[in-house]
């Protein structure tokens, strides 16, 4: 007499990150994205989602167009005069690129973190109430308060300095004044986090720091992140796409980028062999 | 390998590791077709060869442990890389294992010459000749990085299981017919075993080439041969013999 063994997933299925637990919402929706510096073209047909509580890391070699694509998200390549956008690129499905679009509050949407850090030459206090105060998010001295502590506990840096907001905020240590950015980012309550190499300029403990930041935080954000480190990228993101001269080459689960990608080029990169 | 890495270190390291797979594997093999051959032909002084140079198996996979050791902590090795060291430990664990099962035909023999010779050491060479091929195959699949070959090396584990299961029914009608060999056909079974083991071992191997190549185990069940653990032989049969 045999008993039914009760059918179990095979170890081979499970995912190797929590990615695919529920389907996730598409935050960002681009499709046909190509960017344009005067006659040079930077990027050629991206079509990519980048999805709601998930970390998406852009991996590729410079000038692959990662900081680019990254840029094009929240319009801040509209500084760059020369700098020409086509293709869709939808929010919560409303095009960014519309003229009814309100940079200012699609900014303050989708805010963003630096390579290097770059707080205000202010006080630690006024670098996080700065945003929420011109947003006005924020209207009494009470609430300012609670938002700046509630930005700088999320960033992970309010122990270290809650006794001494009043001090200039570049003052603090470069691992410090990053998350005080991080800190500065999420206080006027964005929905995405656009990271553009936020740990180049960092020594491995403030690395870790904030990479232990980025997976907390993406119980709030969505969060695009540019990185040269693959480790970093492995480490820290649900899913990965690698550009290559402008083409997205290949996107999808971390995990599966990372131990068997589809493509070749992905797979030379990825091992040290490209060239 | 199809282009090279930016750092020709880590190219070194990777090869490195081929060329200890390649000698302990080739070393096995050989190892192997020297227990067989001492068994078949009742030779002590080989057998006694064979279980002294098993060591340099051994030290050969404590070398292979060191190097994927160091490399996974240094080169952080990504994909297909990541898949050549991951295997190449795997792989030397298993040569180990067939190291150690020819060591143990190897002691058999030497109990066995003890008693008069049996019958069915023709079945055996047979045996041994397919798993020794097998074993030279899997080898050869591995440094071509070959998941076809290893392919045809799963498929031949069938006909080492039939060879299994045919001997063993032949041990023990020789041991019902003359209880006086039952110590040497008792050892003889555990070689059987051991053989039946290897080939075995040689499949896995096979599995990890194609893991290697593909970057995923082959999934559909390979056909499997082997019913001595069901074989019962009772008197009637033995009778109609």
């Amino acid at each position: 007499m045999t008993e039914a063994i009760p059918n179990t997933p095979s170890a081979a299925t499970l995912p190797l990150d929590s990615v695919s637990e529920a389907p996730r919402n598409v935050k960002y929706h681009t499709r046909d994205v190509n960017v344009f510096y005067g006659d040079k073209q930077a990027l050629f047909d991206v079509s990519l989602d980048i999805h709601e509580h998930e970390v998406t890391a852009l991996i590729g070699p410079s000038g692959c167009g990662k900081s680019t694509y990254l840029r094009s998200l929240n319009r801040m390549n509209d500084t760059i005069d020369i700098c020409r956008v086509s293709g869709a690129i939808e929010l919560d499905g409303v095009d960014v690129y519309s003229d009814e679009i309100d940079v200012v509050h699609l900014r303050a949407r989708v805010g963003m973190v630096f390579q290097k850090p770059n707080p205000f030459p202010k006080t630690i206090f006024e670098n996080v109430a700065y945003g929420p105060r011109i947003h006005g998010i924020a209207t009494s001295k009470s609430e300012l308060d609670f938002i700046v502590e509630e930005s700088l506990s999320k960033a992970g840096l309010w122990k270290e300095v809650k006794d001494r907001l009043d001090e200039p905020g570049t003052g603090l240590s470069g691992g410090q004044q990053q998350r005080l950015c991080i800190a500065r980012a999420i206080a006027v309550q964005p929905e995405v986090i656009l990271m553009d190499e936020p740990c180049s300029a960092l020594d491995p403990i403030a690395t870790a720091r904030i990479e232990e930041l980025i997976d907390e935080l993406r119980s709030n954000f969505s969060i695009v992140i540019v990185t040269h480190s693959m480790q970093q990228a492995a480490r820290v993101s649900q899913r990965t796409a690698f550009f290559h001269l402008g083409d997205l080459v290949e996107v999808g689960e971390t995990g599966k980028i990372f131990t068997t990608p589809d493509d070749q080029k992905t797979q030379d990169y990825i091992t040290g062999r490209f060239g | 390998m199809v282009t090279e890495h930016i750092v020709s270190k880590f190219d070194q390291d990777l090869s490195q590791l081929d060329n200890l797979i390649a000698e302990m594997g080739g070393l096995a093999e050989h190892q192997f077709a020297d227990c067989i051959k001492g068994l078949v032909r009742r030779d002590t002084e080989l057998a006694e060869q064979v279980i002294a140079n098993d060591k340099r198996i051994d030290a050969i996979e404590v070398a292979v442990d060191q190097h994927t050791i160091s490399m996974l902590a240094l080169r952080q090795p990504m994909a297909d890389d990541l898949r050549v060291v991951i295997t190449a430990l795997r792989i030397a664990s298993i040569i180990e294992r067939i190291g150690d099962y020819s060591k143990n035909v190897a002691k058999r023999t030497v109990a066995i010459t003890q008693s008069p010779p049996v019958g069915p050491s023709r079945t055996i060479a047979r045996m041994g000749t397919v798993v020794q091929g097998m074993i030279n195959t899997v080898l050869d699949a591995y440094l071509q990085r070959n998941a076809d070959l290893a392919e045809d090396v799963r498929l031949r584990d069938e006909e080492v299981d039939a060879l299994h299961t045919s001997l063993f029914r032949e041990l023990l009608t020789y041991m019902m017919e003359d209880p006086r060999s039952i110590s040497a056909c008792t050892h003889l079974l555990f070689v059987a075993k051991n053989i039946e083991r290897i080939g075995d071992h040689a499949t896995n191997i096979a599995e990890n080439v194609y893991f290697l190549v593909h970057g995923k185990m082959p999934d559909e069940s390979r056909p499997k041969d082997d019913q001595s653990s069901y074989t019962v032989i009772d008197g009637d049969e033995q009778e109609t013999k």
